[in-house]
């Protein structure tokens, strides 16, 4: 049985934390995980681009103009997004849905155009199966590719969210977050267009 | 409870204003039309020139976007949010160039192989 002046070995007064407090830097933690993956398909690609197979190099698929509108889609889809958020802090709740909906169909035309470009590559034979290039380039435009896929989905489930419940705390976290998701999937095309695209026109 | 201490960063969430995000706007927009005008027209002559122009661009870009649009600052969380870029950072650097270096002497070392020879092997 316990002595009488033994101290428990927890603590039985833990501090007290705001509902979400720790939400906004464990979403941080989970970005930077993702970081590392889009590093590894980086390093993948790095290594496996330059073997064609005597199949197609960059110069003879990729199509400078259509990889610059895309990439314009998703800068004007994060700029919408900002706009979104300011009208979020300032309680709008139909400015916040207006921007959110902008940004939603700014994401769909970058998806569709990804897709257009893919189904293009297939159909003239540049399939993933052709060679090194090809699997490392798919693997790691496709991954970008499904990121802002799903990155669509939950703007669309937050919509009906602030639609339904209106801007409550819990709802403007969440949008914080998607908010870091967004900007973050940007950050990464930087990256795929810079080595990818453009360097690819370079060999 | 250390309500106090707590409650500040409940209520600063310290994001930009309409001024910053067309700020970050305007620069990505520069920073994007240039790469690709400078391989588009082939400005600068040189293919090692450009590589190394885009990339610089590149770099300027992203640290744009973590500033204007995704308000990295080193006080944000406590500073954890800056310790856990800085090491991930690390990270990133340390496989990518790993991985080129050993890569890229594995592929000059390795012995050329013939088709005949790839469809002879064990």
């Amino acid at each position: 049985m316990q002595e009488g002046n033994v101290s428990p070995f927890y603590r039985v007064d833990e501090d007290h934390h705001a509902e979400g407090g720790s939400t906004m830097l464990g979403f941080w933690l989970y970005l930077m995980s993702d970081c590392l993956i889009f590093a590894v398909l980086f390093a993948t690609y790095g290594v496996l681009g330059r073997h064609y197979a005597a199949g197609p190099a960059p110069k003879d698929i990729f199509e400078l103009p259509l990889v610059a509108t895309n990439t314009a889609m998703l800068l004007f889809s994060s700029i919408t997004y900002g706009f979104a958020m300011l009208a979020m802090e300032r309680g709008k709740v139909g400015q916040t849905q207006t921007w959110l909906a902008i940004t939603a169909l700014f994401g769909l035309a970058f998806i569709s155009i990804e897709l257009h470009e893919f189904a293009t590559l297939i159909a003239e034979g540049a399939t993933p199966q052709r060679s090194g290039f090809l699997s490392s380039f798919f693997t790691l435009v496709g991954t970008h590719g499904l990121h802002v896929s799903c990155g669509l989905i939950w703007l669309a489930t937050l919509m009906a969210q602030v639609w339904r419940h209106g801007l409550i705390p819990a709802n403007r976290r969440r949008l914080q977050c998607l908010s870091l998701f967004w900007h973050f999937l940007d950050v990464i095309w930087i990256g795929v267009f810079t080595f990818v695209y453009l360097m690819g026109m370079l060999r | 409870m250390s309500g106090a201490a707590h409650s500040d960063h409940d209520a600063a969430p310290a994001h930009g204003s309409v001024k910053s995000y067309l700020t970050g706007f305007g620069l990505s927009v520069v920073l994007t039309a240039i790469p690709f005008w400078l391989v588009m027209s082939g400005a600068l002559g040189s293919n090692k020139l450009t590589i190394v122009a885009i990339v610089g661009l590149a770099v300027i870009q992203i640290i744009v976007h973590m500033i204007y649009f995704l308000h990295m600052n080193a006080k944000s969380e406590g500073g954890w949010t800056i310790m856990a870029l800085i090491f991930t950072l690390m990270l990133v650097v340390i496989a990518l160039s790993g991985t080129l270096w050993v890569m890229y002497h594995l592929d000059e070392n390795m012995a050329p192989m013939s088709a005949e020879d790839g469809r002879n092997m064990p």
